[in-house]
């Protein structure tokens, strides 16, 4: 498939559904008060931008998604590590990871903001609770998938233990790691949105809100649409560390030989 | 007398290895030597417990009886003295061939730069010189069986266990691994022992074959000594007399064993 072609097409679409929806208003099938339209929508972005304002709840909502993408991984992974290595640990803890990871995150939100406010904390608090159990399960996996001949290699060349760790498991583990940060920035932005929503006094999420309150939809567009682009550029970010940290890993097509 | 007594000593000594996982008896009362400098290759049909005996050897096993000594010393732990040659690829897949080399070194605590630089020399006796900075998935099979080879060689182990190094490699690459394995060790006279289900390799690197028999409570049934001359070429030696004839000899104890092995299956 041409590259240029898939593109063209793309946009076209993009362009089918944008007009289809503009003309719709226009034309009064649907209620403009429920639906807004893409020009009034992208005029409130644009004006977002030009008076500056949209810039602050950015800004929050970033603090806030990096916060709790860096807090929930670092312990995951940490605690990932640590269960995989030692089965005791691991025995012991499973059934209270799981019931935890059971609990649906969204009803922690008006305990975390009466523990920790109104502020920043309690939207990383929720975030965390989000991003943890990702990178702790990826981690955990990719641990205890690492080849058991790679592994009695490496001890038999003389490995100690912080050096398997180091050379072996780690590595290994990456490309769960990895694939997991991904998902892990979506989460951390959910995590992020929804405490706004829930309550704050900036971000994203409560400029949503607020627009809702007062049933101005084309804000409440223009919001989403902000917050899909932020989410799309961060989500470029990864993919780049990604690209970086994984040179060694063979493209399907380029595996040599067999075995 | 001491003198005597420690060259004596064999660089690998078992007696009475058993082995089992559950229910199953892999390997049953197993006595075997293997001297210093010594080439012994152990053949027998699949699943009678070889990679179980290097693994013993290794000690990334414990037997459930029996004891094992290294030079002369009860083996506690890995052996660090023993070299192991996997039959699986066993590098690293997230290091270059150059990294791989110099693994052992690193995990010793060597410094990069004199790590490296006799990786660089080991890979070019194994011929990879230019292949330093590829990756493992970058390599052919045979390539990557010789930065194996020279994962393990760098390290100078005393005694070199390999469990069908070259099992997985193509008829050509295969032989040329093989005389390139003999060249090696004609250098420096490891002990090593060669596990391979295949008898014509046996035959034509070692200088001792021993035949397990069928499992389950597989134990050695057959010891050759292999009088062919070296060095050897193992293209050119399977089409010579004397080692139709020693084939023959083991090919009559190690077929009805193979026989067994099929029964079973």
């Amino acid at each position: 498939m041409d590259k240029r072609k898939v593109i063209l097409l793309q946009i076209l679409l993009l362009a089918l559904v944008l007009l289809g929806w503009e003309f719709s208003v226009r034309l009064g099938w649907v209620d403009a008060f429920f639906f807004s339209k893409p020009s009034d929508i992208a005029a409130r972005v644009y004006e977002w931008f030009r008076t500056g304002e949209v810039y602050r709840h950015l800004w929050i909502t970033l603090t806030e998604t990096v916060l709790a993408f860096l807090s929930g991984t670092i312990a995951g992974i940490a605690l990932g590590l640590w269960l995989a290595l030692s089965p005791t640990a691991s025995a012991v803890l499973d059934p209270f990871l799981k019931a935890l990871n059971s609990v649906p995150r969204v009803i922690l939100a008006p305990i975390f903001t009466l523990w920790f406010g109104l502020g920043i904390a309690s939207k990383v608090a929720l975030g965390f609770s989000l991003v943890f159990f990702i990178a702790f399960f990826n981690t955990y996996q990719g641990i205890r998938e690492v080849s058991p001949v790679i592994l009695a290699n490496a001890r038999m060349l003389g490995a100690a233990k912080g050096q398997l760790l180091r050379h072996v498991y780690l590595p290994s583990a990456t490309s769960w790691i990895l694939s997991s940060l991904r998902s892990s920035v979506g989460f951390a932005v959910i995590g992020a949105v929804v405490g706004e929503y829930l309550g704050a006094s900036a971000g994203l999420g409560y400029v949503i809100s607020q627009a809702e309150g007062v049933f101005d939809t084309t804000s409440v567009f223009a919001g989403i649409v902000v917050l899909a682009a932020f989410v799309v550029i961060l989500d470029i970010g990864v993919s780049l560390i990604e690209k970086r940290l994984l040179v060694w890993r063979p493209t399907p097509d380029q595996e040599g030989g067999t075995v | 007398m001491e003198m005597n007594d420690q060259a004596a000593d064999a660089a690998i000594e078992l007696s009475g290895i058993s082995q089992r996982f559950g229910e199953y008896t892999a390997v049953q009362n197993v006595n075997l030597k293997v001297a210093p400098g010594e080439f012994v290759a152990v053949v027998g049909p699949t699943g009678c417990g070889k990679s179980t005996l290097l693994n013993v050897i290794a000690g990334l096993r414990q037997p459930a009886a029996g004891s094992v000594k290294v030079f002369g010393e009860p083996l506690r732990g890995l052996n660090r003295r023993a070299g192991y040659l996997f039959q699986q690829d066993a590098l690293l897949p997230w290091k270059t061939a150059l990294e791989n080399a110099a693994l052992g070194l690193t995990f010793n605590g060597a410094q990069q730069k004199d790590s490296r630089s006799l990786a660089r020399a080991w890979l070019a006796k194994v011929g990879l010189s230019g292949f330093e900075n590829r990756y493992p998935h970058e390599l052919s099979g045979g390539m990557r069986k010789r930065v194996a080879l020279a994962q393990v060689l760098i390290m100078d182990p005393k005694i070199l266990l390999m469990d069908e190094p070259f099992s997985a490699l193509d008829i050509q690459t295969r032989q040329l691994m093989e005389n390139e394995l003999l060249r090696l060790w004609q250098e420096d006279q490891k002990s090593v022992l060669f596990v391979t289900h295949d008898l014509e390799e046996a035959i034509a690197l070692a200088d001792r074959v021993i035949v397990m028999s069928a499992g389950p409570a597989s134990r050695p049934i057959g010891d050759f000594a292999i009088e062919l001359t070296r060095p050897r070429d193992v293209t050119e030696i399977r089409l010579t007399e004397d080692f139709l004839k020693v084939h023959r000899e083991v090919w009559a104890l190690l077929r009805e064993e193979v026989m067994r092995a099929h029964g079973q299956a």
